[in-house]
């Protein structure tokens, strides 16, 4: 199977099962019209006649040839050996990563919040060190061999509890040599509640930071608001400024939502990117209710072409040495990962999950509050394997959809929870959100194109 | 001239292989959870080799 596109002038060819990604001329783009899932030794004449009043007869055998050499190469209408070879790998893993919402609580208000304004819809408290320090426990027994944990201190909002998490930082590290462990650590935060000792511990522990800021002072505005409903722009600028500067600009995102009432996007990008912030990402709001700000399929087109128009300003901006750095369009080739981790997309319930203030376990961030997703609790030492064992064959391939999708190997098959929520199938993704990811692929292999071009 | 550029040869068919080893960071395909996507994540091993080079 291959995936071919034309974005800002460039051919781009995907052989979806090797990994392999061409640059190709048109006469190229063109024979891959005519053939289907192989490349025979001699060219079919009527692919000759076919093109022949567009580009003369050499240059149609010359693209044939470059093609069937690949093709014996095993490089483009590979086969997918994926699904024999690594099926069994895609089992059940040690859980090594740990979404720690330390608070059901926050100090804003922002309308598009998937939080329920901090609390998901539950009672507003803070995690107790105790409770802390016992899912920290959970995880270093849980993660098995596994010697590199992922902590998350998320929320609400995670400064609201700081004490709780400078000690259950302290507590984590205590144990890294004891039990051969590297803890990383990361905080989600709006950035209120800063000041020069956070910023300190923070950049001393977390080895990521993300910050949260919509973009231009109005679309920021609009949305994320403080308690007293002001706006929040103006206090977070400062303080954002402050940490990154002191971080020396490494291991941060700045990340922004987007909704129906900012489609222009790009231009907060911009506008993030001129504040001094290099490393952005800006996402579709999430949200399974109707609201006046949330994006449909009757936004799917504008939300599409601002990705494309993105994708020439990122490109014209690296082309003139810029270090602008969006997220989503930053697919590193080189340094991908394995087809293990791919085809197992989504970590969560499996390698992955949250844990909330009273202890309760869940699968992630996302299915917070669901009872049916509850797996156990860390105070009561109770854990359910069986959730665990059905989350973790939830891989690409049992989803039918996505086996068939030229995207797979790049997406995995979606985020659990937003097919559970959207589609009410966690098999099935949510169309809306797979649009979008695979016009974000698009643009992250354009690019990768493109600088390669430059280069040569 | 070439009609045909390879960007990035077969690398999925070489770690189908080396791959599994676990160590890397997780992969969230949540918009919520920003820096954990598996499209835009790296290998460690690679990281290593590479920084090794």
């Amino acid at each position: 199977m291959i995936h071919k596109y034309k974005l800002n002038g460039y051919g781009v060819v995907l052989d979806v099962c090797s990994g392999a990604v061409y640059c190709v001329d048109d006469v190229t783009y063109d024979i891959l019209d005519y053939l289907e899932d192989s490349v025979e030794e001699n060219i079919d004449k009527s692919i000759i006649e076919r093109l022949n009043g567009k580009y003369s007869d050499r240059e149609i055998r010359e693209a044939y040839d470059e093609l069937y050499s690949a093709f014996k190469g095993g490089l483009i209408f590979s086969k997918d050996r994926c699904k024999d070879e690594v099926g069994s790998e895609l089992l059940n893993s040690p859980i090594k990563a740990m979404c720690i919402n330390i608070s059901h609580d926050c100090n804003m208000s922002c309308e598009y919040c998937f939080a329920s304004k901090g609390d998901f819809g539950c009672t507003r408290e803070l995690m107790t060190f105790d409770t802390a320090k016992k899912c920290i426990d959970f995880l270093v027994v849980n993660s098995q061999g596994r010697r590199n944990l992922e902590v998350e201190f998320f929320g609400g909002e995670p400064l609201m509890a700081f004490d709780t998490v400078k000690k259950t930082v302290e507590y984590a590290r205590g144990l890294e040599e004891k039990y051969n462990k590297n803890f990383r650590f990361t905080i989600t935060t709006n950035g209120i509640l800063l000041d020069d000792d956070k910023i300190n511990f923070i950049n001393k522990e977390m080895s990521t930071v993300v910050l949260s800021l919509d973009g231009r002072k109005e679309i920021n505005d609009k949305m994320r608001k403080t308690l007293g409903d002001q706006g929040t722009y103006d206090r977070i600028i400062p303080k954002f400024k402050r940490l990154v500067e002191l971080r020396g600009g490494e291991n941060y995102y700045i990340r922004g939502t987007f909704t129906k009432n900012n489609l222009d996007f790009s231009e907060d990008i911009l506008h993030i990117y001129n504040l001094g912030f290099n490393k952005i990402s800006v996402e579709p709001v999430v949200g399974e209710e109707y609201t006046d700000y949330t994006i449909d399929k009757d936004d799917l087109g504008d939300v599409l072409r601002e990705y494309e128009k993105l994708l020439k300003i990122v490109y014209d901006m690296k082309k003139r040495g810029s270090n602008i750095d969006f997220y989503r369009f930053n697919i590193d080739l080189k340094r991908s990962p394995c087809a293990i981790k791919r085809l197992k997309g989504c970590s969560c319930g499996n390698e992955f999950i949250a844990v909330v203030p009273n202890g309760d376990i869940f699968p992630c961030h996302q299915f917070v509050g669901e009872e049916k997703f509850t797996m156990g609790n860390v105070n009561a030492g109770t854990f359910n394997g069986e959730l665990k064992k059905a989350f973790s064959e939830m891989n690409m391939y049992k989803k039918s959809k996505c086996s068939e999708c030229w995207a797979r190997m790049f997406c995995g098959g979606g985020c659990n929870a937003n097919n559970v929520h959207y589609t009410g199938d966690i098999k099935k993704p949510y169309s809306l959100l797979c649009e979008i990811e695979k016009k974000r692929i698009e643009c992250a292999l354009m690019l990768n194109v493109a600088l390669s071009e430059q280069r040569t | 001239m070439a009609h045909l550029k390879i960007v990035n040869g077969s690398d999925l068919i070489r770690c189908t292989a080396e791959g599994g080893c676990g160590e890397c960071q997780v992969s969230c395909q949540s918009a919520v959870k920003t820096s954990s996507a598996v499209a835009n994540q790296k290998c460690e091993n690679k990281a290593e080799k590479s920084k090794a080079e």
